[in-house]
């Protein structure tokens, strides 16, 4: 018999310990689901952020380095620039990639490092309890923003795909969410993508993934499904930005 | 290649350094009095398979060597002072993830934005420890620029060899001031073991995790514990410093870096004058020859501690001769340097 569905050789079999109903664990999933079809796991150095897949890599089973809150791709820089035969690829949270490390993010794409990034947007800071993000939405009730994110206070969310996708050294940018069955296959298609460029050279890649954080919307895995699809979309439009 | 006699500066120094130690990885932001560093590392890395890149700022500096030293490769940032407190947050990740790191700090007046005049004011920064936790650097201290050749040599050989951040502390006069120094033969054997520990991808063996993050309980005092087991015995291995006339000297001098080249000067004409001085000059700011110092100190009748700072070192030697002896001081920052003349009429006041 034919066998279609089984657990990735990248992933180790431990319980996780993100909340019920969190979209990082199927993020890590397809990450390493990816590595397996591409057959690169000897060949992975991967780059945790600062927020709640801090330790990403008690579950990845490759080499890994953690950075500092928002450094992850000056890390990554680093890493590929002394073993460019090696894929090296970041993950990183809204508050990581987009508040504390823009400037790491801007110019690391600027440059055109050859480098794959999954940026998990899930709208606010998970790790520190619920926090605004730089992409929490207009309105959008956080610890730091009770009467709801203002355009003239907060200023609007920031759309740090689109502005990459106007680099130059930027050769793929894609929005997805894992939101739906029907999304997660897209994502996981966007995140082989993504690695597939490196392979290439072709310089960075990003793929961007709209992600439910159940705890600090104060919604149930159900609610937080919905407000990704229906709310969240709407000022993160998904599909292929750029590549 | 034989040996080559140059003539060059400071922070010329610290690039052959480099490339003699083996540097494979540069990152840096522009800042005065240290700009000569990165032009001339990104003219000479490349050419010997190395990399040199200007990041956008001194933390994405630092944070890059910390990138490029996690996959195995020696490398150096170098800075001034406003730029090396941007570093202190990458220092103390380094230190936390024991990866070894050159970092160079040419120290410029403060505090702020301050000026670009030599000065020592960055001493407590550099030897306490600097950005937050528990951790120590390696901290050598160059006073010629033969000096700072040997020490940015050997400072890629503790980094190694210790998994430990290793800081040349100098400052404006060293940075810019031209002398001669020996070149060595170049083809050096490096000599660093293997860097079991690297991320090189985990082909044939477990995977390799480069970690600050210790959540489980009682795991990050054990870490720790660790690192001070690795000072103590940086302590115990890595103390250097020079004695000069210290013997049957009556007033011990003691000072660091370019401050002690002028001390020297003063200690000859004191003689000269019939008054018994002497120097006493710690090479490793940390570990600080604290034992030595006071054996140094033990029959003297006073000591006088000179700094481009309004007394930082002192504190040390306060600690290291423990009140047996009268400690005097005599400093000036912020672009002022305390003179020949100075020291002399001083030492004549004691
Ligand atoms: C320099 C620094 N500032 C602040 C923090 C605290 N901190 C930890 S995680 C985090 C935000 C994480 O949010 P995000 O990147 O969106 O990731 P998430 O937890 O939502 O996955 C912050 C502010 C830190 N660790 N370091
Ligand atoms: S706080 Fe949010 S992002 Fe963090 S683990 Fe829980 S659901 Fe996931």
């Amino acid at each position: 018999m034919k066998k279609i569905f089984s657990f990735p050789k990248s992933l180790k079999k431990v319980p996780n310990h993100y909340c019920p109903g969190c979209g990082h664990g199927i993020v890590h999933r397809l990450i390493t689901e990816v590595i397996d079809e591409l057959n690169i796991r000897e060949k992975i150095i991967a780059v945790a952020p600062v927020g709640c897949a801090v330790i990403a890599y008690d579950y990845w089973d490759f080499d890994c380095s953690e950075a500092a809150h928002g450094r992850a791709l000056a890390v990554a820089t680093g890493i590929k620039r002394v073993q460019p035969e090696k894929i090296v690829f970041t993950y990183q949270g809204d508050g990581d990639l987009a508040a504390i490390g823009i400037a790491e993010t801007l110019y690391a794409a600027n440059r055109g490092e050859n480098l794959t990034t999954i940026f998990i947007n899930n709208a606010v800071y998970g790790m520190t309890g619920g926090q605004m993000a730089p992409t929490t939405v207009l309105k959008q009730k956080t610890t730091t923003t009770p009467l709801g994110r203002g355009s003239n206070n907060e200023g609007p969310p920031l759309k740090v795909s689109e502005i990459l996708a106007g680099l130059d050294g930027v050769c793929f940018v894609e929005r997805n969410a894992v939101c739906s069955p029907a999304q997660v296959l897209k994502t996981k298609k966007a995140i082989k993508k993504a690695f597939e460029n490196q392979l290439e050279g072709k310089g960075f890649s990003l793929v961007e993934v709209l992600s439910m954080c159940p705890t600090c919307w104060g919604k149930s895995s159900e609610e937080a499904v919905k407000w990704v699809e229906e709310e969240m979309v709407k000022s993160f439009p998904l599909g292929r930005i750029k590549g | 290649m034989n040996e080559k006699k140059k003539l060059s500066s400071g922070n010329e120094a610290i690039v052959h350094a480099a490339i003699y130690a083996g540097c494979k990885f540069y990152a840096g932001y522009p800042i005065t009095p240290q700009n000569e560093i990165p032009a001339l590392m990104s003219r000479h890395l490349g050419s010997i398979g190395g990399v040199f890149i200007q990041a956008e700022s001194e933390l994405a500096a630092i944070n890059m060597v910390f990138g490029a030293s996690a996959a195995g490769a020696r490398a150096m940032t170098t800075s001034s002072s406003p730029g090396i407190s941007l570093k202190q947050e990458g220092i103390s990740y380094i230190a936390g993830a024991e990866l070894p790191a050159v970092i160079v700090n040419m120290v410029r007046g403060g505090p702020g934005l301050g000026n670009i005049a030599p000065s020592q004011s960055d001493y407590f920064q550099a030897t306490k420890g600097g950005g937050h936790g528990d951790y120590r650097l390696i901290v050598l201290s160059p006073a010629s620029v033969q000096e700072t050749f040997d020490l940015t040599v050997k400072a890629f050989d503790l980094a190694d060899k210790y998994r430990n951040p290793v800081m040349i502390l100098g400052d404006g006069l060293l940075a810019q001031m031209i002398e001669q120094f020996i070149l060595p033969k170049q083809n050096r054997k490096i000599t660093n073991q293997k860097k079991t520990w690297a991320l090189t991808g985990a082909k044939n063996r477990s995977p390799n995790i480069i970690r600050t993050l210790f959540l489980k309980e009682g795991a990050l005092e054990e870490h720790n514990l660790m690192l001070q087991n690795k000072y103590r015995l940086i302590e115990k291995n890595e103390i250097s410093f020079e004695q000069y006339l210290t013997k049957d000297a009556d007033i011990l001098l003691v000072a660091y870096g370019t401050m002690a080249r002028i001390v020297k000067g003063a200690v000859d004409s004191l003689r000269s004058q019939g008054i018994k001085a002497g120097l006493f000059r710690p090479i490793s700011l940390w570990p600080f020859p604290s034992q030595a110092l006071k054996a140094a100190a033990n029959d003297k009748q006073k000591l006088l501690v000179v700094e481009m700072s309004y007394g930082q070192m002192l504190e040390d030697v306060k600690l290291s001769v423990a009140g047996n002896v009268s400690v005097e001081f005599l400093g000036r920052a912020g672009g002022g340097v305390p003179r020949e003349e100075a020291i002399i009429e001083k030492v004549k006041t004691l």
